[in-house]
């Protein structure tokens, strides 16, 4: 039975072409970019090239505004601790409390350290409140930090919109689009967005790559001080076989697109349906109409999310849970918290993220295998009972809590 | 994903004993607060023997919860309630071959629906007696109530000290920040909080406690050291070790460190932490050695 592989929001699968790409860079092209020799301007112009197709899939006005990093999490830090850096008078981070921990365990720390962390709510569909938005801008604000889709939901969120509004405040604005690229069209020129992370294993380029986009004019201190790559923005040698890995990918990224909005989507609607229409006491959660075209999460009350992932992991299939269980956490996600989803259902989400290369019998057999594993689980679940939810759940079955 | 052993995948996706038990008559329901898991264990009792002939669950949880709850069913039946009492979360992870350290909590969750399945039957009130916190270090599965508990009771100050006294912090380092956090909590809450009190001493070099008041005797003496030891023991055990008086020479105290803890790399930590208990309870300074420091007699 081949396995089947719906968990690319966590991390995707390299193409074959992308690895084909990157090989000769670890044998004859071997070479350090700063040289001088012609080891080193092979590697240069290769470079080049990378960087021309990352401006290309984000639609960056210049190519000196893509600064290669080690991945999204190190150009999340970098743009909100140089933005913090730069602006000493500021010392005000405005973020949404639904970002991935790159961001929010960051300002947690920067909390500690003395910051103003405002997180913005969201509401049951996982949308922000732009009022709320607009009167948290001041002038001791140095970055807005709001990611362009949520990692757990696909839940877009406007950040084009929210970037003209602090612009026009003077306030820098970053998004983190580290599941954004790639899946949506993005044109960076014709926005206010001053700072942008991406990370390449999320659109099959390897792991340990990834860019800050730094709009030109913006302030910027770097993170890691050291030799003058990058302009000095970023030290450290070039990782030249990933970032050619990575300019590949993002010229496949391009060509992908419209599949990735048409056949991609069907497939996911496709399985949402599927599932939906099979099962009784489970919903999608996040904001079902605006969302990745790759992204189905799907609430399956009064069971855990690890249990359906084991099972489902037996029949072949690899997908992901918001359950505390799966994250070592002592909480279900903060995502589906913030959201107020109950807790006997936050439990039970279940996250099923596609790629171009999933196929329709794939997609047939998921939606054949889910409904015996929820039915299964359901029977072992005290708030069941074998004609549906116990008739009061929270009533029938209270317990102690430890 | 967790690294589960055979055992707890075989028990997860074969469970035993599940879903309701018509002739039920103690009936425990939990929930650990640590996964928001929740279990209902059923018992059928037999009322002049006090043995279980029966017992299911049902589990919302994950596949440890699920996995744990099969295990105990299977553990008990058969069982007298006092015997059954005696069945700690420690047993059910070992019939399981072990859990992942996060997880440990589903076997205490086990336990307690246990204890309230069994005191349901009894017709008594049960009340959980035991708090669990958050995980703070993984390498060595302690939490924060652990910690918070033994840095209050002992004045701790220091990350190190901490890791004498429970092992948090002595393996990857990863959860010094936490414990860090944990002694500014405690120590902002202790009397007269907010004054500036000087650094706290280092602890590898501790203060030389003051005399007490009157010398004890050779035989006072074991005795103290004898309560230290058994102080420690159950700490020890958790992780399948021990810990036994082998000679007292003078200011050297000799233990044998059995199982688990002997030639583990926390051997050294341990034995700082006995010492540093030692040298309280005693009032003077001591040294905690292996026995194989022992001097060979000629
Ligand atoms: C929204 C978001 N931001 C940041 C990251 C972190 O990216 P990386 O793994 O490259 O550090 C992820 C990946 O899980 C993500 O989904
Ligand atoms: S987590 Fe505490 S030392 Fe590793």
């Amino acid at each position: 039975m081949e396995p089947i592989y719906l968990d690319n929001n966590a991390t995707t699968r390299v193409d074959p072409a992308v690895v084909e790409a990157m090989l000769p860079f670890f044998t004859e092209h071997f070479g350090n970019a700063s040289s001088i020799h012609a080891f080193g301007s092979e590697v240069g112009k290769a470079l080049k090239k990378a960087r021309g197709q990352v401006q290309a899939l984000l639609g960056a006005e210049h190519d000196s505004e893509i600064i290669f990093t080690s991945c999204g999490t190190e150009s999340d830090s970098t743009a909100i601790l140089s933005a913090l850096k730069a602006q000493p008078e500021r010392n005000t981070v405005i973020t949404t409390n639904v970002e991935h921990p790159a961001i929010l365990t960051l300002c947690e720390w920067l909390e500690k350290e003395g910051y103003i962390v405002h997180k913005l709510k969201v509401d049951k569909k996982g949308r922000i409140d732009m009022d709320e938005y607009r009167s948290l801008l001041h002038d001791r604000v140095a970055i807005v930090s709001v990611m362009w889709a949520n990692n757990e939901t696909g839940t877009i969120f406007p950040v084009a919109e929210m970037a003209e509004i602090a612009s026009a405040k003077g306030i820098m604005f970053h998004t983190d689009a580290v599941q954004a690229v790639g899946k949506i069209p993005i044109d960076l020129k014709n926005t206010k967005i001053d700072m942008l992370s991406l990370s390449g294993h999320k659109l099959h380029a390897p792991k340990g790559i990834g860019v800050l986009y730094l709009r030109r004019g913006c302030r910027f201190r770097p993170l890691l001080r050291g030799g003058h790559q990058e302009r000095g923005r970023r030290a450290g040698t070039e990782a030249s076989a990933s970032i050619v890995a990575l300019g590949k990918a993002c010229e496949m990224a391009m060509h992908n697109m419209e599949a990735e909005n048409t056949t991609v989507r069907r497939l996911r609607d496709k399985l949402e349906t599927g599932i939906l229409s099979q099962i009784t006491h489970c919903f999608p959660t996040g904001d079902v109409s605006n969302r990745l075209p790759n992204t189905s999460n799907i609430a399956f009350e009064y069971i855990e999310g690890e249990a359906i992932l084991l099972l489902l992991n037996k029949m072949g299939i690899a997908a992901s849970s918001g359950s505390a269980c799966t994250s070592g956490s002592l909480e279900p996600s903060h995502v589906m918290r913030a959201m107020g989803i109950p807790y006997t259902a936050a439990h039970g989400t279940i996250r099923f993220s596609l790629s171009v290369y999933n196929t329709e019998e794939e997609i047939d057999r998921v939606i054949a295998a889910v409904p015996p594993i929820v039915a299964q689980l359901r029977k072992l679940s005290p708030y069941w009972t074998d004609k549906g939810p116990a008739a009061n759940p929270e009533a029938a079955f209270a317990p102690t809590y430890a | 994903m967790w690294e589960y052993s055979d055992k707890v995948r075989e028990h997860f996706f074969n469970p035993r004993n599940s879903g309701p038990l018509e002739e039920a008559n103690g009936i425990g329901d939990v929930g650990s607060i640590q996964c928001g898991d929740a279990l209902r264990l059923m018992l059928k009792v037999e009322p002049e023997t006090e043995i279980i002939q029966d017992a299911h669950f049902q589990t919302f949880g994950c596949g440890s919860a699920i996995a744990s709850s099969s295990a105990l069913t299977e553990m008990i039946k058969g069982m007298t309630l006092d015997e059954a009492l005696k069945v700690s979360n420690q047993d059910i992870a070992d019939f399981l071959d072990g859990l992942p350290p996060e997880k440990m909590h589903c076997s205490v969750m086990g336990r307690e629906a246990l204890q309230a399945a069994i005191a349901n039957y009894r017709g008594e009130e049960w009340s959980d007696d035991h708090e669990e916190g958050a995980l703070v270090c993984k390498c060595f599965a302690i939490d924060a109530v652990m910690i918070e508990d033994v840095v209050t009771a002992n004045n701790l100050n220091t990350v190190e000290e901490v890791t004498f006294y429970t092992k948090a912090g002595g393996g990857c380092a990863a959860c010094h920040e936490g414990i860090e956090e944990i002694l500014a909590k405690v120590k902002a809450s202790r009397p007269g909080a907010g004054e500036t009190s000087p650094p706290p001493a280092c602890p590898a070099t501790p203060e030389a406690p003051k005399p007490p008041s009157k010398k004890l005797s050779i035989v006072e003496k074991i005795a103290k050291i004898q309560e230290v030891l058994e102080s420690v023991r159950p700490m020890l055990q958790r992780d399948h070790g021990d810990v036994e008086l082998a000679d007292v020479q003078g200011k050297k105290i000799y233990v044998h460190l059995k199982g688990a803890c002997s030639g583990c790399m926390m051997e050294a930590a341990t034995l700082g932490g006995i010492q540093q208990k030692m040298i309280e309870t005693l009032g003077e300074l001591v040294q905690v050695l292996p026995s194989s420091h022992m001097p060979v007699e000629a």
